[in-house]
Order: structure tokens, then sequence, then C-alpha cells
């Protein structure tokens, strides 16, 4: 009885045990791959969180004053309602400021600095002049495509935008 | 002694995350009609239709329902706003649906006050998902 005890006990300790490691704050970034294709950053709270609606966008599009401003105002976010509970929303700011474009982690975000004013936050990437250059090819009726309907919707012409692949070779404008 | 306690105690904690997991549509309906005050066949699958398919006025002035995002037949795939893929809603299609108490808790709070502009009652979900729960 006290043996089935312990190993329950065990058990369950290693169970709480990754609960609690998954609720820290943590997140990696290894390697920035060239300049399009982004580092793989990755926290379990951004991935299961800021994906459902849309992919998961990488840090590195916004400086860390945007992401703060955007985390504290997710029950109102573009209109609709993503709020969080303190602890994971605390979370997941962490990591986007620990890869932010202004915190020195990729060339993206180096590059996304370089056309951004120095007390800038805008609250979209597609606002942001590094994205207006990087897009101004694409005329305004293209992004209110049927298939497309956002410039947001990354992946409708990044066929690989969920891994973080932004090269030339993988983008297909869909043709309505 | 201590230690028998402090293990015990964890091994209580460790099944109450284990019950915590293993919601189903069905225990998620008693909840909410417990909640209600209602026995289970209290629960409306017809409401539950009307409360999906109902339009109201959205922010910008256009219509927005449950069915907006998660299509007319529940069990079919939806899209969001940005136009990524969701789900089907249905468990018949989808048998992860309904099985994660917190999770539906945190869509029911966000997508109600998206649409309803209030969150929904406990009445309200239990109908929602007995009418789920019987799409085919
Ligand atoms: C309930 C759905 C939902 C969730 C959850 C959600 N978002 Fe969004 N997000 C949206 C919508 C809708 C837009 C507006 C898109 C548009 O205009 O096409 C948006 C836009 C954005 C944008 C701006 C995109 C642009 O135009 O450049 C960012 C950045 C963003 N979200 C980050 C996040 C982060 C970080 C999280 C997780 C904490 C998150 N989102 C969770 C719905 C959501
Ligand atoms: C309507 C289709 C479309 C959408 C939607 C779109 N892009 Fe692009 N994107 C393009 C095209 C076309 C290019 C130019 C490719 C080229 O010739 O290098 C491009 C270029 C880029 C580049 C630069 C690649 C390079 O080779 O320099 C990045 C980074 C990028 N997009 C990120 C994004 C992000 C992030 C989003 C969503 C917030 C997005 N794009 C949405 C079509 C799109
Ligand atoms: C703006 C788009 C949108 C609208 C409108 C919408 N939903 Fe959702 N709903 C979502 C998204 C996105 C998810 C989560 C994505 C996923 O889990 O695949 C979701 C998930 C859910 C879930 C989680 C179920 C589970 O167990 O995984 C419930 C419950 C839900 N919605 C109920 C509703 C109700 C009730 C309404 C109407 C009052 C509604 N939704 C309207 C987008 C929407």
């Amino acid at each position: 009885m006290n043996y089935l005890l312990r190993g329950i006990g065990v058990v369950t300790a290693v169970g709480v045990f990754s609960l609690l490691a998954f609720s820290l704050p943590s997140g990696d970034a290894h390697g920035d791959g060239g300049g399009n294709v982004l580092p793989r950053t990755t926290n379990k709270a951004w991935q299961q969180e800021c994906a459902s609606c849309h992919i998961a966008y990488s840090p590195a599009f916004l400086p860390k004053a945007s992401w703060r401003r955007l985390m504290g105002g997710l029950d109102q976010h573009f209109g609709e309602n993503a709020s969080l509970d303190p602890a994971t929303q605390a979370d997941i700011l962490r990591f986007l400021e620990a890869n932010a474009a202004d915190s020195g982690t990729s060339r993206m975000g180096s590059r996304v600095m370089q056309s951004m004013g120095a007390n800038q936050a805008p609250l979209r990437i597609t606002e942001t002049r590094w994205f207006a250059r990087k897009h101004d090819e694409v005329s305004k009726s293209v992004w209110t495509r049927k298939s497309i309907g956002s410039a947001a919707n990354c992946a409708a012409c990044h066929r690989q935008a969920e891994q973080g692949v932004f090269d030339e070779d993988t983008v297909r404008i869909p043709k309505q | 002694m201590i230690k028998h306690l402090l293990y015990g105690g964890l091994a209580v904690l460790g099944m109450a995350s284990a019950v915590a997991a293993a919601d189903s549509p069905a225990s998620l309906m008693a909840q909410y009609a417990q909640q209600a005050g209602v026995p289970v066949s209290g629960l409306s699958a017809s409401r539950g239709a009307a409360l999906y398919r109902t339009e109201h006025p959205g922010r910008d002035g256009q219509a927005v329902s449950c069915a907006g995002c998660h299509t007319a037949n529940p069990a079919q795939a939806g899209r969001s706003r940005v136009g990524k893929r969701i789900e089907p809603l249905a468990p018949v299609a989808n048998p992860q649906r309904f099985t994660d108490a917190a999770k539906v808790e945190k869509w029911f709070r966000r997508n109600c006050q998206d649409v309803l502009q209030r969150e929904c009652s406990a009445q309200e979900k239990g109908d929602f998902i007995a009418w789920l729960s019987q799409a085919r």
C-alpha cells in the first residue's frame, strides 16, 4: 500500500512538475536560417493561444512596445475577444518581448526595425512601413480577393507561413 | 507520516486533474444543466440550434452569428475572420470537441461576447451542446 501510494505520488509529482514547467516562461530561438526564414521560436502557450484565428505571427515582426500594447488589449483585439487568464498572458508577453523585432535575435527583426521610428508601436504588422515595402507589388484589389480576405492572412499567399518560411519560392497569390 | 500525507495529497491532486481532462459532451451538459438548476432533459436542442443560427447586429453593422464562422452545418469546417480553417464544431465530425471544460468555457466567453455582446447563460451553453451532440 505504501509503495502504491508512493508510486502514485511520484507519478503525480512528475505531472505537477511538468505542468509547472509549461507555465514557466519558456521559449527558444535557434539560428536564423537566412533572412526570409524565421528562427524556429516556440512557446507552448503562444502556439496554443495565438494560432486559433490566424497563424501565430512571429514575434520578430513587431517591436516589444507593440507587443506590450497588443497584449494589454486582448479583450478588444481587432474587434474580437481574445482574452486570456493573466498568467498565460504574462507568459506569452515574455516570449514575444524576448524575440521581438528589437530584441536582436533575428535578421528579419533587424530589417523590420530599419524602417521603424524610435517611438513607434504599431498594432499591426500589415501597417508597418517594412510590410508595405515588401508588398508594394501587390495591388490593393488583390488583398480583398475572396480566398485571401485580409493582408493579415499571410498563409493565403505564403504557403509555408505557419512554419515561418517567407521566401520567394513559397509565395503564390491565389487567383480569386 | 508527513511524507505519506504529502504523497496522498499529491495523488488526490493528480486524480483531480485526470478527472478534469476527461470531460465529454455529456458530462458538460450535466454540469451546465446543474448550474442552470434544470435536469439534463430540460436542455433543448432546438433552442441550441436557434442560438447557433440567429444573427445579431455586429459592431460594424454587419450581421454576426455562431454559424458565421462555424458555417451553417456544424459538421463542416468553418473559417475565422482572418481566413484560417476552423475544425468542425460537431463532435460527430470532430471528437476533440467538448472534451476540455476550460477550453469550452474560454471560447463560450469570447464568442458569446462577440456575437451577443454578453456572456451566455449556463442554460444556453447546455442547449448549445445538446444541439451539437445530435448533429449528424
Ligand atoms: C479570437 C480570435 C483571435 C485570437 C485568439 C487571436 N487573434 Fe490576433 N487577430 C484576430 C483578428 C480578427 C485580427 C484582425 C485581422 C484582420 O484585420 O484581418 C487579428 C490580428 C492580429 C495581429 C495584426 C495582424 C496584422 O494585420 O498585421 C496581430 C499582431 C495579432 N493578431 C496577434 C495575436 C496574438 C499575439 C494572439 C495571442 C495572444 C492573438 N493574436 C490571438 C483574431 C484573433
Ligand atoms: C496577397 C498575397 C500575400 C499576403 C496575404 C502576404 N504576402 Fe508577404 N509577400 C507576397 C509577395 C507577392 C511577396 C514578394 C515576393 C518576392 O517577390 O520576393 C511577399 C514578400 C514577403 C516577405 C519578403 C520575402 C523576401 O523575399 O524578401 C515577407 C517577410 C512577407 N511577405 C511576410 C508576410 C507576412 C508576415 C504576411 C502576413 C502578415 C504576408 N507577407 C502576407 C504576398 C503576400
Ligand atoms: C469570429 C469567428 C467565430 C464566431 C462568430 C464564433 N466562433 Fe466559436 N470558435 C471560433 C474559433 C476560432 C474557435 C477555436 C478554434 C478551434 O478550436 O478550432 C472557436 C471555438 C468554439 C468553441 C470551443 C469548442 C471546443 O470544445 O473546442 C465553442 C464552444 C464555440 N466556439 C462556441 C461558439 C458560439 C456559442 C458562438 C456564437 C455565440 C461562436 N462560437 C461563434 C470562432 C468563432
